[in-house]
């Protein structure tokens, strides 16, 4: 294993310091924790967007702090999920007096600890808090192996769009309705190239020869649905794109954004292959894309390979998307 | 018991709970390599640690068992983070009034209900609820129904878990992570079930130590009971 690390054990807390060091204007770290707020936070009078997770997903979810996006973010261990105790601190360090929206993605400790904190905090008695789930990877459905989908990359499209909601005023009850839209109307579907590799075990997570790529495979490095041999840039593209596409069964002529996601080790030149593919297939289909987004938003560490998420869009949702957002990772700069 | 007992047997408890832990770290783990993610008795022993420093500046029961599963809460990690700690901690205001024979029966049934509550795990899934489910409803059963003392009542339970944790052997996950296994988590006796079937051995062994002269007033009392009974 080659990587830009100290010791293993090390690396979220060298990381998150560096990203405060980098980002100063945009983030603060709360005192020993892994949890970063915005530089600001609490915002007085508008609703918390918190989020969190664990580490090896850069830049969510630390990245997506600030201006129309996330008041708070936890970082966990890596893959692992950030404990009940900081989730709770998080909370209480992202509530301006309108109440915290938890945007959690669907793995089984996740949901335990922000559940766990949620409840904490009600006992206290003095926050709001409303949670949502990602579930948005069509790979892998309710089965005996799974308790339902896993949260990917549509993830970034909830804290878009809960934060500009949030940021515009809305309450909470409206925030979590529209949370909860997209994660209605959000699909994704992942690939592998090769394995991410975590710092603590230094090897490989899942074995994947030279000539076969995984498809379905989720963003910790669990294997896919389906080993497949090495294939063309477009027909991996029609393949992702098709599997979403299957499942949100969208109306002719849907108004639709799409993110092309890298997984951490495929060079941009390579996702913008693939985004090409993507949009030609989606105009051949009839579809009205409004924004398409292509870089590395939901990372699996050092894994090569890409996702594709497609989004439903309506009036208000649209509005939301294109309002204005000011992050490290992510700037829209609004009408 | 009064205050300063209960406090010293809640710190007992904990002590001990904590050093069987310790000392059953590698079996846990080596239970939890075969269809988990091996790291069952390193979460635990590092979460127990915790709880020793954590509860210690408490004197309240219920404050003591609720600093005690923050630090699980805080330490362990993973969902057994949650299921652990956080139902001690929700549990814990159930000791409120102090610990009596109603209030033990009332803990540990929101113990119970917040762990199945938390994972979704029912009986037969192959977890920790496998062992808990009939332990708490033989302690429930003994005191309310049969009339036991309480340690009567706890060593029926530590009898009901350890049928529980046998139980998860031959049977096939369907929830956690050995559910990823399918067939291949057969033949196997769950962790979780296996280390909080250790928890209840301590708390039944602490209790032996602080219960014996308690009995006697039980009893005294279930018989004031009947008497009044009869008078209606």
């Amino acid at each position: 294993m080659k990587k830009l690390i100290n010791e293993p054990g090390d690396v979220v807390d060298e990381m998150l310091a560096g990203m405060v060091a980098a980002h100063p204007e945009y983030v603060r770290r709360l005192e020993e924790t892994n949890v970063l707020v915005r530089a600001d936070a609490p915002v007085e009078g508008t609703v918390g967007i918190v989020s969190g997770g664990g580490s090896g997903h850069e830049p969510t979810h630390g990245g997506y702090l600030g201006e129309g996006m996330l008041t708070g973010a936890a970082a966990g261990e890596v893959f692992t999920s950030p404990t009940a105790d900081q989730l709770g601190e998080m909370v209480g360090a992202c509530d301006g007096g309108a109440g915290v929206l938890c945007v959690v993605k669907n793995y089984e400790g996740d949901v335990m600890n922000f559940e766990t904190a949620i409840e904490l905090a009600e006992l206290e008695g003095d926050t709001e808090v409303e949670y949502v789930v990602v579930d948005d990877d069509v790979a892998v459905e309710d089965s005996l192996y799974t308790s339902g989908r896993r949260g990917v990359c549509g993830t970034i499209l909830v804290h878009k769009i809960a934060g500009a909601a949030a940021a515009r005023g809305d309450d909470l009850s409206e925030v979590k309705r529209l949370a909860e839209k997209v994660i209605d109307q959000v699909g994704t579907m992942g690939m592998a190239l090769t394995s991410c590799t975590t710092p603590e075990k230094g090897e490989p997570t899942f074995d994947l020869p030279a000539d076969e790529i995984e498809l379905g495979i989720g963003i910790h490095g669990e294997p896919g649905v389906e080993r497949a041999d090495v294939m063309s840039a477009d027909a991996v593209a029609d393949h992702l794109t098709e599997r979403v596409l299957d499942d949100l069964d969208l109306a002719e002529g849907a108004r639709i954004a799409t993110i092309v996601n890298g997984m951490g080790a495929t060079p941009l030149m390579e996702l913008y292959v693939v985004n090409r593919r993507v949009q030609e297939l989606l105009g051949e289909r009839g579809f009205d894309v409004g924004e398409a987004w292509v870089g590395d938003y939901m990372t699996s560490l050092d894994m090569a390979g890409c996702s594709v998420t497609v989004l439903e869009l309506d009036d208000e949702l649209e509005e939301l998307l294109g309002a204005p957002a000011d992050t490290p990772a992510l700037t829209v700069r609004g009408e | 018991m009064d205050e300063d007992t209960q406090r010293e047997a809640l710190s007992a408890v904990l002590t001990a709970i904590a050093d069987r832990i310790e000392l059953e770290k590698d079996h846990l783990t080596e239970l939890d390599s075969a269809i988990g993610d091996a790291d069952h008795g390193a979460n635990l022993h590092r979460g127990f640690q915790a709880a020793l420093d954590g509860a210690d500046s408490e004197n309240d029961p219920d404050a003591f068992v609720k600093a005690a599963g923050m630090a699980l809460l805080s330490k362990v990690g993973g969902a057994s983070g949650p299921l652990y700690g956080g139902s001690l901690a929700v549990a814990s205001s159930e000791f409120e009034e102090g610990i009596t024979t109603e209030s033990s029966v009332a803990f540990a049934e929101a113990y119970l209900e917040k762990v199945k509550d938390r994972g979704g795990a029912s009986v037969g899934d192959k977890t920790m609820v496998d062992a808990l489910t009939p332990a708490v409803h033989t302690y429930k059963r003994a005191i309310e129904v049969d009339d036991l003392d309480p340690l009567a009542a706890l060593s029926k339970a530590v009898d009901a878990a350890e049928r529980g944790v046998r139980f998860t052997t031959p049977i096939r996950a369907s929830k956690g992570r050995a559910s990823y296994l399918g067939w291949r988590s057969v033949g196997h006796p769950d962790p979780g079930a296996t280390s909080t079937l250790y928890m209840l051995e301590e708390i039944h062994d602490v209790a032996a130590e602080y219960l014996d002269g308690e009995a006697a007033v039980a009893d005294a009392e279930a018989e004031a009971e009947i008497e009044e009974g009869s008078g209606e």
